[in-house]
């Protein structure tokens, strides 16, 4: 049987096993209570560990899919870029992959049911989501900077406006050739 | 073959190795993004506050006074003489944890020491230490701790880390308030000048010129006059708004932020056309130019001190009431303190609408009307002439703000004033709306930049909840009855559900509002094109 196809018979093992390790990464009471707390609106955090990691589970069965793969990465991503963590520990759990698998199928493994290109493979997938999280944390911490200056901006933006200034700013710009002004 | 490594057995740098201690003896970091600058000397001058220095809370000498354990304990004996309610909710914690994981900030940090329980836990140890005998004999074996420098950072940082929503409160079994102790907090972190000056700003400010940016009464007015051009260029009706009127017969106070902030303005221009359609007799006033009242993130004195005006204003111009816009924490001021604190307003009479006559029992004691109890009035009675397909390129849901809806109870007159306007509305899930609303992530003074990596993670469950009605059914629109979440919610909505923007419900109105004499709409007040108008918007421009 291939790789894909033991991985998918145990894939509940897997992903249980997975949510440990990313919960593992907060204080004991918080990691209970996001595994406790099975209501989504309750626990946002727990579910998008959740939809994160089946998706990108059934990516790595079935292939990964750039686009897809960015979009489940970010459902995780996208809550640690704001959490206590430094950008190695937000994006260690993909990395976690290579040891997960070699854990839940350690039998397969020794009996040599799955084959050493297989695992490869598998490895290779992983860097190549590692590589793809790097993009998505990225873009998370530049949206962030991005939206404290709109904020900024806003907070006078009506004044501004009033008093003439924005026309003559975005007048410039656009002499300058760049892009239009805040209208 | 080779066992590899779980990323958490990897070098400490790498992993994320969380906290073994106990909370007591877990170390506070101040880390970027997670509070927000100290007061500055200068806004602390004007307001006379203790110990004016600037300083940074990342520096290690905040420059306390030399005395300041003596001021804080001093502060709190007092204050626990003069609030029973404080007493009460040192006293019967019995930490049944019914509280803990119902904190937005914890939901979305995963810090135990943002579980309500645990941030008064921060406070009541140190009154167990000083004033509980079990403390003063065993200290920390009675959960007694003594009042350092690194606890009192520490309040420092997690008392500004709490937007007094009191959403906690409501599953407490004992109606243990963690908002009124973060409350009593802050007034004892600002007995030795212990503020953020993103509410220390705001409260010089309007100390000083009526408003939150300082804004002088002729730039309010002529503000004012400018949304009077737009409307005018958006349906060729000319309205004309009074300000500091005598002899009106109702005084209109709406926060600044609907003055000079988007989408606020929007919200401010519904109000105007909403008004002259009914022919109020209203005055705006230059000097109770300011609904938010950041005193009350201060101290009970200062909050005092900023909504003196209301009345004040109300008496000058002779008005018969007052009428409020869509502002959060001003009706929480109003709702719950103004009449005793700057009341009682015996010159002023009890608000009934001139345009129904319906008399209002809720703003009794207060004399100042909430103004979607107003607006649902109107419709109730069929005096407004309403198009909510005007609203059809909106898919809208509604956030409950922390202040209306738990501290004032109004739940149904903004949903019924939404569906009167628009056809397109969906409720998010019944444990996030309501009386069980999750805050924004950004109130009690806490919306400033520096402070973004905490609101966003704070306003994670918020904006959780509007992700599932957003891939739903397609909504579009959150809307909002508080300035704060105009201002706070677009930024929110931009990070974790892009797509969805945000309007107070009176831009709803003066979407929907058909007005007598106006030009064929082609565009909402953003300019945005009408359903089924996209083409002619082209030739507008
Ligand atoms: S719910 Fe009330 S009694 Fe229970 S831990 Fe929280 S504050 Fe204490
Ligand atoms: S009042 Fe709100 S922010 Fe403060 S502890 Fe309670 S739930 Fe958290």
């Amino acid at each position: 049987m291939s790789l894909e196809n033991v991985l998918d018979q145990k894939r509940e093992e897997f992903l249980i096993k997975w949510f440990q390790l990313m919960v593992d990464a907060y204080p004991a009471e918080t990691a209970k209570f996001l595994k406790r707390e099975k209501n989504p609106f309750a626990n946002p955090v727990g579910r998008s560990i959740h939809e994160g990691i089946s998706g990108i589970l059934d990516l790595l069965v079935r292939g990964v899919e750039h686009g897809k793969a960015s979009e489940f990465l970010d459902r995780i991503i996208r809550v640690r870029a704001v959490q206590d963590f430094s950008p190695a520990q937000a994006l260690a759990f993909v990395f976690d992959l290579r040891g997960l698998l070699r854990d839940v199928l350690v039998k397969e493994i020794d009996e040599g049911g799955i084959t050493a290109d297989e695992l490869a493979l598998f490895d290779a997938k992983v860097d190549e989501l590692a590589l793809i999280s790097f993009n998505v944390y990225t873009a998370c911490r530049e949206k962030l900077y991005e939206i404290k200056v709109e904020e900024i901006k806003n907070r006078s933006f009506r004044l501004l406006q009033k008093a003439g200034l924005l026309e003559e700013i975005s007048e410039t710009r656009e002499e300058s050739g760049e892009k239009g002004g805040d209208q | 073959m080779a066992k590899i490594p779980k990323a958490s057995e990897m070098a400490a740098t790498l992993s994320h190795i969380p906290p073994q201690t106990g909370w007591m003896d877990t170390p506070t970091e101040f880390k970027q993004g997670r509070w927000c600058y100290g007061a500055k000397a200068k806004n602390m001058e004007v307001l006379g506050l203790p110990n004016p220095r600037d300083w940074s809370p990342t520096d290690a000498d905040w420059k306390l006074p030399s005395n300041w354990k003596e001021i804080i304990l001093e502060g709190l004996r007092e204050r626990i003489g003069r609030f029973r309610s404080l007493r009460l909710f040192m006293d019967i914690c019995v930490r049944c944890g019914a509280c803990a994981d119902k904190c937005h900030f914890f939901i979305g940090s995963g810090d135990p020491k943002n579980m309500p329980v645990l941030r008064a836990e921060l406070l009541r140890s140190v009154y167990r230490k000083e004033f509980t005998t079990a403390g003063k004999i065993l200290g920390k074996l009675a959960g007694g701790r003594e009042l350092t420098e690194e606890v009192f950072k520490e309040w420092f940082y997690y008392f500004f880390q709490c937007t007094e929503c009191r959403r906690c409160s409501v599953f407490c079994p004992y109606g243990i308030d963690t908002a009124e102790i973060t409350i009593i907090a802050r007034e004892l972190l600002n007995l030795v000048g212990c503020n953020i000056d993103w509410i220390a700003g705001p409260v010089a400010n309007c100390y000083q010129n009526g408003n939150h940016l300082g804004i002088q009464p002729h730039a309010f007015k002529d503000m004012i006059e400018f949304f009077v051009d737009e409307i005018e260029a958006l349906n060729g009706i000319r309205i004309e708004p009074t300000f500091n009127r005598k002899g009106a017969e109702i005084l209109f106070i709406t926060p600044s932020g609907d003055v000079f902030a988007d989408p606020g303005t929007y919200t401010l221009m519904g109000y105007l056309m909403l008004f002259h359609e009914i022919g109020l007799d209203y005055t705006w006033s230059t000097y109770a130019s300011e609904g938010g009242n950041f005193g009350f993130f201060t101290s009970h004195e200062m909050m005092k001190r900023l909504n003196a005006k209301m009345y004040a204003e109300a008496k000058r111009l002779g008005v018969k009431w007052i009428l409020g816009g869509e502002c959060g924490h001003m009706w929480r001021v109003v709702n719950q303190y103004m009449d005793t604190m700057n009341g009682p307003a015996d010159f002023l009479e009890e608000p009934v609408s001139p345009i129904t006559g319906t008399k209002f029992d809720s703003a009794k004691g207060t004399k100042m009307l909430h103004l979607v109890e107003f607006t649902a009035d109107l419709i109730r009675n069929g005096k407004l002439k309403l198009d909510p397909s005007r609203n059809d390129h909106l898919n809208v849901t509604f956030h409950d703000s922390c202040n209306p809806a738990r501290g004032m109870g109004l739940f149904e007159e903004p949903r019924y004033v939404i569906q009167n306007v628009c056809n397109n509305f969906h409720e998010m899930p019944p444990n996030t709306i309501r009386e069980q609303t999750f805050c924004c992530g950004s109130g009690s003074g806490l919306n400033t930049d520096e402070f973004l990596d905490m609101r966003m993670r704070g306003g994670l469950p918020r904006a959780n909840a509007v992700k599932h009605v957003h891939d739903m059914f397609g909504v579009n629109t959150l809307s909002t009855i508080c300035a704060i979440d105009r201002a706070v919610l677009p930024p929110l909505m931009d990070y974790w559900v892009p797509g969805v923007g945000v309007a107070g419900v009176h831009e709803m109105v003066g979407n929907a509002l058909v007005m007598e004499g106006e030009t064929e709409r082609t565009t909402d007040m953003r300019g945005e094109p009408l359903a089924g108008m996209e083409d002619s918007e082209d030739e507008d421009i």
